[in-house]
């Protein structure tokens, strides 16, 4: 608790036990009415005399509907009446009292949930080891420049990312991913900020400043993400603006309205009875239940989600998350581990090892991961020097001259378009044909494999309410059915050219059902144009990767497929409590209104409308934080 | 041009009229006051001096909220 907090709390308990003690008062000591309200009058000022000072400023400023205003307007009023009337000050007192003890829970609760969540996040490292002159020096990670070698001992969290230079260990990231499955790394490895350095110590020279690392990157993105407003939260914030003057201008009618009415028809107008139930209606119009558990509920998912190594960039997106569909798969690198093999060599006239030699020439200046298993396994040196004009066509292939002599390395669609017509295979996988001097000369046969929990992930995103899930690839259609079927994956398109899966999406998007939205997955660096076009964008993969931080919506930090599901239940817990507290804030609100109306309920529910709805709405959204066991 | 300011706000009520208050000064594009990360974020408009912008902005919370602080 802050020095403000406990002062508070002093003044709520004094306040306490002198309405206690004058409850009881008049039982044995005969006490006089003005005397008595003189002595009420100190416990009341305890309590309240910061909420006159600031309804007094408010008037000055013009803040007419400020709730201080409100409830100095509804506490003096019932003073009056038991001045003038019935000789009971309790009220006055205890709801100024109770409404004390709830602006001290909230900004207790609300403190405390924000360092919860801080502590939570915290994996922001202290310092660096540098060494100097033969010595370990420590450092702020902020003034260690790009390229200085750092030392990290075991036990230490790794400052800023780096290239191991040397030393070996072990790795944990569950800082970063959530997960304890540890990493091994060595020499000549890159490393990222915030895992914590198990077993050897670590030479690391630095690739970044610490303000560019990837624990600064995701601290910043949990913290800012609550600044991006959700639907529900804006709509809190429209609705707290117009519900406060309502309901004042309703208490104001209702002080002076019935009695009028009742003038009019010769009825005694019971001014006390209508004035003391519109001072019940000024109670309950602060909407602090509504507007400060909203916000603490997006609040704790988002950190929640971080811990869990989920990072959600704003509530509005937490928001779309839970609403989610359909989810569309990229497959290589996404469902697949992106590393090929090349399993079989078919229908070649020349010797396997010397096609293999030819291919693995055609395809050295390649980036693509296809091309990357070629050169695997053919394993050998390559001879640059033999390799002259190089042409890559994107969702194509190479052609390439060797030798001398014209060599193709592609799919079917380049056969063709050289005017070569390719043997297709029976086999899944992808296939890449060779051509030599303009005739066919065989094809190879590479598997992707698949990530051992894919299957497992599309099961538990069938679970948790995600009605299709979709598979995009550049891959042919054998290979793609292959891995939908063992997937349980509902729908495939394949042979797809990267601009053809933009359109697929839009494709997807226009066949959504309404309210519901189309997640795209992908790995964050080839798939940018994909991920802003559907509602939701996710990049996996993406510790080290500034990239899918960057072009995403919600970053997971591993690459298992099932954070994907984790996420979705998450987001749904999350909104969940978001939709409790409205309807039963609102709900109980506009109940007590109306008893407060009728006259049936008297200032203590008035102040349970208030404060007891307040006390139970913020502990329900701190509950938006336990999500381990989603 | 954007920046971003810590502050101090007691109740999430007060949060959003100060938010109201800031949007209203010239010179100040957009704003968002997340209450529970207790930042300020200002988009300023072109050609605005963000120090002259920014002491108007907290006289006019200071105005509707007493209470509250920004930290320039």
């Amino acid at each position: 608790m802050t020095q403000k907090q406990k002062k508070m709390l002093i003044r709520i308990l004094v306040a306490a036990a002198l309405m206690i003690v004058l409850h009881f008062l008049p039982r044995f000591v005969q006490i006089g009415n003005i005397p008595l309200f003189l002595l009420w009058l100190i416990p009341y000022g305890i309590i309240g005399y910061d909420i006159l000072k600031k309804a007094w400023k408010g008037i000055l400023n013009k803040q007419i509907f400020d709730e201080n205003f409100l409830m100095a307007v509804a506490t003096l009023g019932a003073l009056a009446i038991g001045l003038l009337k019935t000789g009971d000050y309790d009220e006055a007192v205890a709801v100024m009292l109770f409404y004390q003890v709830g602006e001290l829970f909230q900004s207790y609760a609300v403190g405390k949930s924000r360092r919860n969540i801080s502590e939570l996040m915290d994996i922001r490292p202290d310092y660096a080891n540098i060494e100097q002159d033969g010595q370990t020096v420590r450092m702020d990670p902020d003034g260690v420049e790009v390229g200085t070698v750092i030392v990290v001992n075991p036990g230490e969290k790794i400052p800023i990312d780096g290239v191991v230079e040397n030393g070996e260990s072990s790795l944990n990231t569950s800082a970063l991913t959530g997960e304890s499955v540890p990493r091994d790394v060595k020499a000549g490895d890159e490393v990222v900020s915030g895992c914590i350095n198990m077993s050897g110590v670590l030479r690391i020279r630095t690739t970044k400043e610490f303000g560019e690392s990837t624990v600064s990157k995701v601290l910043d993105l949990v913290e800012n993400a609550s600044s991006r407003k959700s639907r529900s939260e804006n709509f809190i914030a429209r609705f707290a603006r117009w519900y406060t003057p309502v309901v004042v201008i309703g208490a104001a009618a209702l002080a002076v309205l019935p009695p009028l009415v009742r003038l009019a028809l010769s009825l005694s107008p019971d001014w006390s009875d209508w004035v003391y139930r519109a001072l019940t209606f000024l109670v309950i119009s602060c909407p602090c239940a509504l507007v400060i558990s909203i916000p603490l509920s997006f609040f704790a998912g988002i950190g929640g989600a971080g811990k869990a190594g989920i990072l959600i960039k704003g509530s509005n997106y937490l928001e779309t998350l839970a609403r989610t569909g359909t989810v569309v798969f990229d497959k290589t690198g996404t469902l697949t581990k992106g590393v090929f093999d090349v399993v079989d060599i078919h229908h070649s006239e020349l010797d396997r090892e010397t096609l293999l030699e030819y291919a693995a020439l055609a395809e050295c200046a390649s980036s693509h991961p296809i091309a990357a298993s070629i050169r695997k396994a053919w394993g050998k040196p390559i001879d640059m020097s033999r390799v002259g004009k190089v042409e890559e066509t994107g969702g194509n292939g190479v052609v390439v001259e060797i030798d001398g002599r014209q060599v193709a390395a592609g799919n079917s669609r380049l056969m063709r378009r050289l005017g070569i017509e390719p043997i297709e295979c029976r086999s899944a996988g992808t296939i890449v044909h060779m051509a030599m001097d303009g005739r066919y000369a065989g094809h190879f046969v590479i598997s992707d494999v698949v990530k051992p929990d894919a299957a497992e992930a599309i099961a538990a995103l069938k679970r948790a309410g995600v009605r299709t899930t979709v598979m995009l690839t550049g891959d042919g259609p054998s290979a793609a059915a292959q891995v939908a079927e063992a997937l349980g994956i509902d729908k495939v398109h394949s042979n797809l050219l990267p601009g053809d899966k933009v359109d697929k999406v839009e494709e997807l998007l226009a066949g959504q059902k309404a309210g519901k939205t189309l997640a795209f997955v992908g790995d964050g660096i080839n798939d940018a144009p994909v991920l802003s076009r559907a509602d939701l964008g996710i990049a996996m993969g993406a510790m080290g990767s500034d990239a899918a931080i960057e072009a995403a919506d919600v970053v997971l930090m591993d690459d298992s497929p099932l954070k994907v599901s984790k996420a979705i239940r998450i987001a749904r817990k999350c909104m969940g409590i978001v939709k409790q507290n409205i309807v039963f804030a609102i709900g109980v609100k506009i109940a007590c209104l109306v008893l407060g109306a009728l006259g049936i309920a008297n200032m203590w529910l008035a102040v349970f409308a208030d404060v007891g709805v307040m006390i139970l709405a913020v502990l329900n959204a701190i509950r938006a934080l336990f999500v381990s066991k989603l | 041009m954007k920046k971003t300011y810590k502050i101090e706000v007691d109740c999430a009520n007060c949060a959003n009229k100060m938010e109201d208050a800031a949007r209203k000064v010239a010179g100040v594009q957009d704003v968002t006051v997340n209450f529970m990360a207790l930042k300020m974020n200002v988009v300023f408009e072109e050609g605005a001096d963000p120090a002259a912008v920014m002491r108007e902005v907290a006289a006019a919370c200071k105005k509707v909220e007493d209470d509250c602080e920004i930290y320039l």
